[in-house]
């Protein structure tokens, strides 16, 4: 009885192995092999074991898996190298393997497919700030409303140059990459054509080495703008350290010096936000803050005369420029945004629809939000 | 009371009242700890940038491994030096638009990932959540508080009338937000203290274990 028990189940087993699938993981950078497989036969296995097999036709073991799992990535491959696989599922002392898959080569693709959503949002939102730049261009008046935090930079300049001393501009603590910090640089050049105009001195200590530079640029041509650069100082513009203590350290002793009548924290800021506006705040200065740091902003907000919310300092450079390219970017942003509202309420409306029967293909939409 | 004998427990302290003193006003003895832990860090990220990125990233493959694509970023890097010599200062302009150019084509498409198209999947109003009576409450809260902070953001019309009552209402939730965020926070900058008074307490005193 106990041989032919055996006998079966050996039968059964041969009959049943592992149907399995390799293909080159999609939307990737390369060196990655998806394999996917289905147990076939009743009886679960032990376990699984997953091999790979080069072209001479060795195998070696790739893994040892549970039975339940149903797939496995391989990242350890090169590109354009062709690889087999082979899933052997173990019963007892016995292990049925599947046939090899045939041989696959994982390749780089130049498009992820899963982001495709994100591409249709820039080329709407892109298409929106060039109609409302050419707008601006063919000279038609474009509205912005009043925002405080701006309105104060004139104030804050001329403060400065009242009372004989410097501003303090610093452009955060984060790099270039950082939307904030760009958002900061333009505003830097404004606030440096202003402190030109009213010959005040403008110090910028800065953290990151790349945004040095770049602020050392933008100031000599603020300067060099508002027909002053005879006033351009570039010692001015300097490099402190990268370590985000020893920076707020190396401020907070300037500010304590120097007496700045006015200081700017416009960019990226982390836990040192509050070190700066605090020691900044003690000297009696005018302080003018703004963030996309969404933990920074209560700081500053508590700390400083003026707080540019998120988005205020995005806007901030157009509005005090007043540039036809920058004011048609504003709008377009803008609109963007109202864009949004019309996506989210639309999508909202017709999801909630999706409950009744008949419309449940509605529900699909939110799959247009995915993004990997 | 088991007062440390190590040296560089007792050179840790002596900073970390020197930078404590700020709290008194400037001194010269802030002024000392200051200066060193500027020009410390700064040596500091010299080492770290020269073994961390140059030496491994770009000398190794240049001129060990000899890769000759390396010698671009080489070329862009040394552009940087350019600034020394005023005559060719504007040289510095390439490598810095390819690093603006490069910045923004890597922030714009993360940007819509995470702030845009992933907020909305958020903020939706989905027949899941019909489930349980509170988590759409919630939810619907969540939909009002990201449109009328959105509109407050909003610089095209001045905030009159609707917009206006939807503004004010956007800038409420926005300050509860902040008041959250501000207690949480606080909550963290008070663990660092601990975390120093601890080091005084139990490394340099050893009143606490």
């Amino acid at each position: 009885m106990g041989v032919i028990t055996l006998l079966l189940t050996l039968v059964l087993n041969q009959a049943s192995p592992p149907v399995i699938l390799a293909r080159d993981t999609p939307d990737d950078a390369g060196k990655s092999i998806t394999i996917r497989w289905q147990l076939t036969g009743e009886e679960v296995p032990e376990g699984l074991i997953l091999e790979r097999g080069d072209t001479t036709g060795c195998f070696q073991v790739l893994g040892v898996l549970s039975s339940t799992e149903t797939g496995f990535v391989d990242e350890d491959v090169c590109d354009g190298v062709g690889y087999y696989y082979r899933l052997g599922a173990v019963f007892g002392a016995d292990t049925v393997w599947s046939e090899p898959t045939p041989l696959v080569k994982s390749a780089p693709q130049w498009f992820n497919r899963a982001r495709l959503n994100i591409l249709i949002a820039m080329l709407v939102f892109f298409a929106l700030v060039i109609y409302f730049i050419e707008h601006a261009k063919a000279g038609r008046y474009l509205f912005i409303r009043r925002i405080a935090g701006l309105d104060a930079v004139d104030e804050a300049v001329g403060r400065a140059t009242e009372m004989g001393k410097p501003i303090v501009y610093v452009p955060g603590l984060g790099s270039v990459a950082d939307i904030a910090t760009i958002a900061s640089l333009n505003i830097m050049g404004e606030v440096a054509k202003k402190t030109a105009q009213y010959d005040s001195a403008l110090l910028v200590p800065n953290r990151d080495p790349i945004v040095y530079t770049v602020a050392r640029e933008v100031v000599k041509e603020a300067y060099t703008r508002a027909g002053r650069p005879d006033a351009f100082r570039p010692d001015n513009i300097f490099y402190v350290t990268s370590e985000q203590f020893a920076y707020a350290a190396a401020v907070d002793g300037l500010m304590v010096r120097e007496k700045p009548a006015t200081n700017f924290f416009l960019g990226t800021f982390w836990a040192e936000s509050l070190i700066l506006a605090e020691t900044g705040a003690t000297t009696g200065a005018i302080q003018i803050a703004g963030t996309d740091s969404v933990f920074q902003l209560p700081f500053f907000i508590t700390a400083c005369d003026y707080t540019l919310i998120g988005e205020e300092l995005y806007a901030a450079s157009a509005y005090l420029s007043r540039e036809p390219l920058l004011l048609g970017s504003l709008k377009g942003q803008d609109f963007g945004k109202l864009l949004i509202l019309v996506v989210i309420v639309l999508s909202s409306i017709l999801l909630l629809l999706s409950r009744i029967s008949g419309l449940q293909f509605l529900s699909a939409i939110i799959k247009f939000f995915n993004v990997s | 009371m088991h007062i440390s004998t190590d040296i560089w427990t007792w050179v840790a302290v002596i900073l970390t009242f020197g930078i404590f003193s700020f709290l008194w006003k400037d001194n010269p003895f802030y002024k000392f700890c200051e200066h060193l832990f500027v020009g410390v860090s700064v040596g500091y990220t010299i080492a770290l940038t020269w073994y961390n990125s140059v030496y491994p990233d770009l000398i190794t493959p240049l001129f060990r491994q000899g890769k000759p694509l390396y010698v671009i970023p080489f070329l862009l890097g040394l552009c940087y030096f350019f600034r020394f010599i005023p005559k060719a200062s504007w040289l510095v302009r390439i490598p810095m638009g390819f690093v603006l150019g490069w910045a923004s084509g890597v922030a714009i498409p993360a940007f819509f990932q995470t702030n845009v198209i992933k907020q909305i999947q958020g903020t939706l109003l989905s027949p899941a959540l019909f489930a349980r009576w509170d988590v759409f409450l919630w939810a619907l809260i969540s939909f009002i508080g990201v449109i009328c902070s959105v509109l407050y953001f909003f610089f095209s019309r001045e905030h009159k009338g609707a917009l206006k009552v939807a503004a004010e209402t956007g800038i409420v939730f926005l300050m509860i937000g902040f008041g959250a965020s501000f207690g949480y926070t606080v909550m963290a900058r008070m663990s660092l203290l601990i975390g120093r008074f601890q080091f005084l307490l139990r490394d340099w005193l050893g009143v606490i274990r």
